[in-house]
């Protein structure tokens, strides 16, 4: 009886496996584990901040235009759209199927809706600057006018219309950015601040989102209203934001993550023989640069900005101190950005010793000398590659007779003091674009932006900057004006650009539709995974 | 004795408001706000969101929204994960810190004791010093080394253990934190009890034990372990305190979503809210198991008497 029981208990157990088996082979979730260094702070697209929560915004959502797997301009909740002979007038033809996740149609009004909200004050949104091309749309985010002034219009539930200050040829590519994502009225009406909760929340986009645990996981589900949900693989991303770089790598090794967004830089070139071509190193819109306080005595001089500038080695600091996770860069903006050709540095060819005996004469010829060395300070903020970037710095600047002391700060510290606009020699800055064009990176060395940490004011600098502005309407004829006001910048030193960032993933060769691009977009809708 | 228990919280309630009033001036004295970034703000954004979070208020008067809102139970929204409110923050991850550290500091108490009791047994015998030597090595060696090692040996080598992540509560992911944090509190243990064992050991009451004839057994553990014990109870106070509010070490490796990485995160990023949050929390914490600690003196040691 015991050995009959016995029997039917493993023969239903081995079927039970068999079936799961089976089950789980036919009908098995593509999971998708994608590792991020850092937490995204929000799901609301409007109080987005840092690039991570980017990463999870596109998946949730979808504004007018998007960014395909190569960070190409596709076609968003708009299937189409025109613009007006003076560039001023966009039209956008919204896709008749556009819907939210639950199930109610999208339409032009709620793109009004979600861009007067982006502007109100009572927002509060960071990146309200994406839209301040728009009619009044700077005058709303600065008190000075009503939300409903907003150069925004719902013509008919299917057309939207967008009135601009200027021809502005990067707009399209702004309206990528995260702040430009619809957000649902009727849920936030409804629901307030709960509005952004998991299970709540309502969105437009390829996913919805199911779980948040801040610092462990954010799980996102395919959203079937999605429009294109039929091309849509993953069925599950599972945001996993991880701090230790070290870890992250056990964790990738251990199969716990697909891909992660980040390296411990230090390890690269082990990295690379233990990973081989799983690891991606490609550019990056992004310029690492020295501040120099240019209306500050002794920087005020052109000539011994040049010669400082002339005289730090890019190359060492790109592959000593960075393992070439950076590259040696000579222009505020990065090469990548199609139809421009950044402005380099004119010392950027010459030999390094050259550049040394040029810098050498110049200070000589100010007078500076053994009896009497220029002093420096530079600043930082914390973080161990910052540190060996100023110290290597302070060593190239030794032979020149320049004495350079150097300055921690944590990072808030640190970014409050050049904000408030406090006195000091030289600082390290960074610059990640926001959108792909030259203008994200010039623009924060004209004169009145918060970003101007070098007091830079030149007016042969804006001068050029508007009239590559004022041509707006002729994109080749901008982008040209624009690498003539770069050039302008960089002969006078605005800002002492060094090295140019790479993006660094890791990345499973089971994952597919993960393409390199210089704005380190990868949308998970493109990307499948081998089971 | 519960006069006396009630005395005690009621002191308390004082000692956090002078505790919550030094930490509020304190982090405001520190450069920077919790909007300096990378990435500058213009001047209207960054007013606009300062109005948002009232940091446009004078000082005092955001002092006097924080005690009335602290009154009514509320900590406020964490500025750097606005989503969540600093409460609902601690609500989901102060559970897990709690399982993590109670679990390492029973496993320490136990294991710590037993092996503090066997080498003051064996004092200067072998047993006495391999003791020593693993107490010595586990309080030296810092956690940062142990975890990751924890994960190469365990996780990656012999696949027995997920490198990171809580998953859920899944008792594989907990095994690995909560090694870390309990081994250097083993090594403590263990030191302390075997001081005070030999200490106890050699006392009157021991030897007048032992003289009226009883067993080994009844004499250890009925007699010398009792006073043996103040001494580790004194110090698992403040250590359980200390071990059930996180650890920031072992929470980033081990990418454990507790609230150990919100007291130092929360402060560089300048997140008032979440930094007040996290010193209410540990002060609250520090309280009672101070109280704990006062309570079990009178419970194991029958000369502490507080009526």
């Amino acid at each position: 009886m015991l050995k009959t029981l016995l029997k039917a208990t493993v023969f239903a157990s081995t079927l039970a496996l068999a079936s799961g088996a089976f089950h789980s082979a036919a009908f098995a979730e593509m999971v998708y584990n994608r590792g991020s260094a850092a937490e995204p702070e929000t799901v609301d697209p409007h109080k987005t901040s840092t690039v991570y929560e980017a990463h999870v915004l596109r998946d949730l959502f979808e504004g007018l235009v998007m960014q395909d797997a190569k960070a190409d301009l596709i076609p968003g909740a708009a299937e189409s759209w025109t613009i007006s002979d003076d560039g001023k007038t966009y039209t956008f033809k919204l896709r008749k199927d556009a819907a939210w996740s639950d199930g109610s149609p999208l339409t032009a009004e709620d793109f009004v809706y979600s861009f007067r909200r982006l502007e109100d004050p009572a927002t509060g949104a960071e990146y309200a600057s994406m839209l301040y091309p728009i009619v009044k749309a700077e005058d709303v985010n600065k008190g000075k006018a009503k939300p409903e002034e907003i150069g925004v219009k719902a013509v008919d539930p299917q057309t939207l219309e967008v009135k601009l200050n200027a021809p502005t040829p990067y707009f399209l590519e702004m309206l990528t950015h995260q702040a430009a994502y619809p957000v649902n009225k009727a849920s936030i009406e409804k629901l307030g601040a709960e509005w952004i909760k998991p299970g709540k929340l309502i969105s437009n986009g390829a996913y919805t989102l199911a779980e948040w645990v801040p610092n462990d996981h954010l799980k996102m589900v395919k959203n079937p209203k999605f429009h294109d949900a039929a091309n849509v693989k993953v069925d599950v991303v599972n945001f996993i934001p991880t701090e230790d770089r070290s870890s992250a790598m056990k964790r990738f090794e251990a199969g716990e993550m697909d891909s992660y967004d980040d390296l411990p830089t230090e390890q690269l070139p082990d990295l690379q023989k233990k990973f081989g071509d799983q690891i991606r190193v490609a550019p990056y819109l992004g310029t690492y640069y020295y501040a120099i306080k240019t209306d500050k005595k002794p920087w005020d001089n052109v000539e011994l900005r040049n010669a400082i500038s002339e005289a730090i080695d890019r190359d060492f600091l790109a592959e000593k101190v960075w393992n070439n996770s950076m590259f040696p860069g000579y222009s505020m903006v990065p090469p990548g950005i199609k139809g421009y050709t950044p402005a380099m540095a004119k010392f950027a060819e010459k030999s390094q010793i050259d550049r040394e005996d040029e810098a050498k004469k110049v200070l000589e010829k100010l007078g500076y000398g053994p009896s009497n060395p220029l002093k420096m300070e530079i600043r930082y903020n914390t973080s161990e590659n910052h540190k060996n970037t100023a110290v290597a710095i302070q060593e190239q600047l030794k032979p020149l007779g320049i004495e350079v002391t150097l300055l921690n700060t944590d990072t808030k510290t640190h970014y409050g003091f050049l904000e408030q606009k406090g006195s000091y020699d030289v600082a390290r800055a960074a610059w990640i674009a926001d959108y792909q064009d030259p203008e994200t990176f010039l623009g924060i060395t004209r004169k009145d932006s918060g970003n101007n940490y070098s007091s830079y004011n030149s007016p042969k600098f804006e001068e050029a900057m508007n009239k590559a502005a004022a041509a707006g309407g002729n994109p080749e004829e901008r982008m040209k004006l624009l690498t003539e006001a770069e050039r302008v910048m960089i002969d006078e030193v605005g800002n002492i650009p060094l090295l140019y960032y790479s993006y660094h993933n890791i990345v499973s060769p089971k994952l597919h539709g993960f393409e390199d691009n210089v704005m380190d977009v990868h949308p998970s809708r493109f990307i499948s995974k081998d089971q | 004795m519960l006069i006396y228990v009630f005395r005690r919280l009621l002191t308390a309630i004082p000692t956090l408001f002078v505790i919550v009033t030094l930490a509020f001036f304190l982090i405001r004295v520190a450069p920077g706000g919790p909007f300096n970034q990378e990435r500058g703000l213009s001047p209207e954004i960054k007013a606009n969101l300062e109005a948002q979070f009232g940091l446009n208020d004078p000082l005092w008067k955001q002092y006097l929204n924080y005690l009335n809102n602290l009154l009514h139970g509320s900590f406020g929204p964490s500025y750097n994960l606005p989503d969540f409110t600093v409460g609902e923050l601690f609500w989901k991850g102060l559970p897990i810190s709690i399982q993590l550290g109670a679990s390492a500091l029973i496993l320490a108490l136990i294991l710590g004791s037993i092996l503090g009791v066997t080498a003051a047994l064996n004092q200067n015998k072998g047993g006495d010093y391999a003791v020593i030597a693993v107490a010595t090595a586990g309080s030296t060696i810092p956690t940062f080394v142990i975890a990751p090692l924890i994960q190469l040996v365990f996780g990656l080598s012999w696949k027995l253990l997920p490198i990171g992540g809580w998953g859920d509560g899944a008792l594989l992911n907990k095994i690995g934190p909560v090694l870390t944090l309990a081994l250097p509190q083993i090594a403590i243990v263990a030191r302390l009890m075997r001081g005070s064992m030999i200490e106890s050991l050699r006392s009157h009451h021991i030897r007048t034990a032992r003289a009226l004839g009883l067993s080994d057994w009844s004499v250890v553990v009925k007699h010398a372990l009792r006073g043996a014990l103040l001494p580790i109870v004194s110090y698992a106070g403040p250590a359980a305190a200390a071990l059930l509010t996180g650890s920031i070490v072992v929470e980033t490796i081990f990418s454990i979503p507790g609230v150990g990485r919100y007291f130092v995160d929360a402060a560089l990023n300048r997140d008032y809210t979440l930094v007040m949050g996290t010193v209410v929390v540990i002060a609250i914490f520090t309280i009672i198991f101070n109280l704990i600690v006062d309570v079990l003196y009178a419970v194991v040691d029958p000369r502490v008497r507080y009526d």
